[in-house]
């Protein structure tokens, strides 16, 4: 059995080894390779006088039984002394309140889902979707689906310089615009939830309802 | 090197076949060396609107198959000495052939022709991947319906994601008549919700019906109203800024077109 080294990276330093472990790939092959790689390489680095060792794991998100399963692995390794265990916290966890910018179009058939809040700058044609668990910001025309709020925020909300939907969500409630939307002035419009109801308003009364925003008063 | 173009549309009936025939004629007008390439195999019916159904000896898949060379399959127009067309199958159904046969087909036909035009299927499935495979750029043909829209928006979707040249728009079949009324789409609307440049707008006329019965292409009679637009396409696509066509017009008559006015 070979195995590509591209999970998990070895580097020496000064006074002791770095495991560089990578934050993409599936948990399961993260500690299969370690193993391997603990068992069958690097004999004369790992055998013999202790070495002191620290563990990165980057971004991935680990639960404790995670980290002990990669840690039970090194121990298994007599002289492995392990000196710290880093792991970066999930940045779309660390900063839940930025706005993450795409521009195109979505199209027909087309799926564009962010964790968190999205700003996107271009047309939700008719057929098109977008999903995401925070706010929607449309710079541009929505004529197809937005989902805002996607894993149950009834907070969430969906905002966009030419609101004319097939469909909005928002949490779990599903709303079909009426008619008579189409033919509405064309102001900048957002779609929020009061007590489980689809509520459509001009952009700028979004102040009564985030009572958190930075309000510009004129100087 | 000559150009391999794909004409494409989602929706099925919209006027690809058409299309394909009627701008593959006017470049041939032009003086062009043009190579007409039909991949609806199965459902096969450029060879019926070019008239050539009866000269067809092989097909595209027995090209592909190695059954026969290239130049065996290709059939000689009856009106033009530099336009030709390779058939598909009648027999078999669009997975006789995978997107890399075609590709390499297409390779071999851009260094015999200037133009070559790819007549592609409806769907998006084996058959629209097999049509692009070899294309440089695409032209998307939709009516003003918004079911037509619909499917032309999800197709340059997917030709985006290829490496297609961004896609042209052909609006066809466009009756002044029920825009006015407010019954149709209008072309500003469409382009809004489609985004891409436009490239030429086909009335509604008898004349491409009878044309495609009598195996006629509609370009070749002037006095059709398709006709001037068609050979309008293909001057575009050899680079004329030729102004779009006025489609108010008087009853009763398309000769007189009011006014013209530039494109972009």
């Amino acid at each position: 059995m070979t195995v590509k080294s591209k999970h998990v990276r070895i580097k020496g330093i000064k006074d002791g080894l770095v495991f560089l472990l990578d934050d993409k790939c599936p948990f399961e092959d993260l500690l299969s390779e370690l193993r391997f790689k603990l068992e069958h390489s690097h004999q004369n680095i790992l055998t013999g006088p202790i070495v002191h060792v620290d563990v990165k794991l980057g971004s991935r998100p680990v639960s404790e039984e995670e980290k002990d399963a990669v840690l039970d692995i090194l121990r298994g390794q007599g002289n492995l002394l392990i000196r710290s265990v880093e792991a970066l916290e999930d940045p779309s966890v660390v900063d839940s309140d930025a706005l993450y910018m795409v521009s195109g179009m979505v199209r027909s058939g087309q799926v564009l889902h962010h964790q968190g809040n999205l700003l996107l700058l271009g047309d939700v044609n008719p057929g098109g979707t977008v999903t995401c668990s925070g706010d929607i910001y449309i710079l541009g025309a929505l004529r197809g689906m937005a989902h805002a709020g996607v894993e149950g925020n009834e907070e969430a909300i969906i905002a966009a310089s030419l609101l004319s939907p097939t469909q909005l969500r928002i949490a779990d409630i599903i709303s079909r615009p009426p008619d008579e939307w189409e033919t509405r002035e064309s102001s900048m419009e957002f779609a929020y939830l009061t007590n489980g109801a689809m509520q459509i308003d001009k952009i700028h009364n979004m102040v009564k309802l985030r009572q958190g925003l930075n309000v510009f008063k004129g100087v | 090197m000559g150009e391999a173009i794909v004409v494409t549309s989602g929706k099925g009936g919209v006027g690809k076949t058409t299309t394909t025939a009627n701008i593959g004629t006017a470049l041939a007008l032009q003086g062009k060396k043009v190579c007409l390439v039909d991949t609806d195999i199965g459902l096969r019916n450029l060879d019926v609107v070019m008239g050539l159904e009866n000269r067809i000896i092989y097909d595209l898949v027995d090209v592909a198959e190695g059954r026969c060379r290239l130049n065996q399959a290709l059939v000689k127009d009856k009106r033009f000495d530099e336009l030709y067309m390779l058939p598909a199958a009648q027999t078999k159904d669009k997975t006789a052939v995978t997107p890399e046969q075609v590709r390499d087909i297409i390779l071999e036909l851009k260094k015999e022709y200037e133009y070559v035009l790819i007549d592609c299927p409806a769907g998006i499935e084996h058959g629209f991947r097999n049509a692009i495979a070899g294309a440089d750029k695409s032209i998307v043909v939709t009516t003003p319906e918004h079911a037509a829209v619909r499917d032309a928006d999800r197709i340059i979707g997917l030709l985006e994601q290829s490496n297609v040249e961004s896609p042209k728009l052909v609006v066809n079949r466009i009756r002044p008549g029920l825009i006015k009324s407010g019954d149709m789409l209008d072309i500003e609307d469409i382009l809004q919700v489609l985004n891409i440049d436009l490239i030429g707008i086909v009335p509604d006329d008898e004349m491409v019906i009878k044309a495609a019965n009598s195996g006629e292409p509609t370009v070749m009679n002037p006095d059709s109203a398709a006709a001037i637009a068609y050979r309008n396409i293909a001057r575009r696509i050899l680079g004329d800024a030729v102004p779009l066509m006025q489609l108010d017009r008087k009853p009763g008559t398309f000769k007189k077109f009011k006014k013209f006015f530039g494109l972009g």
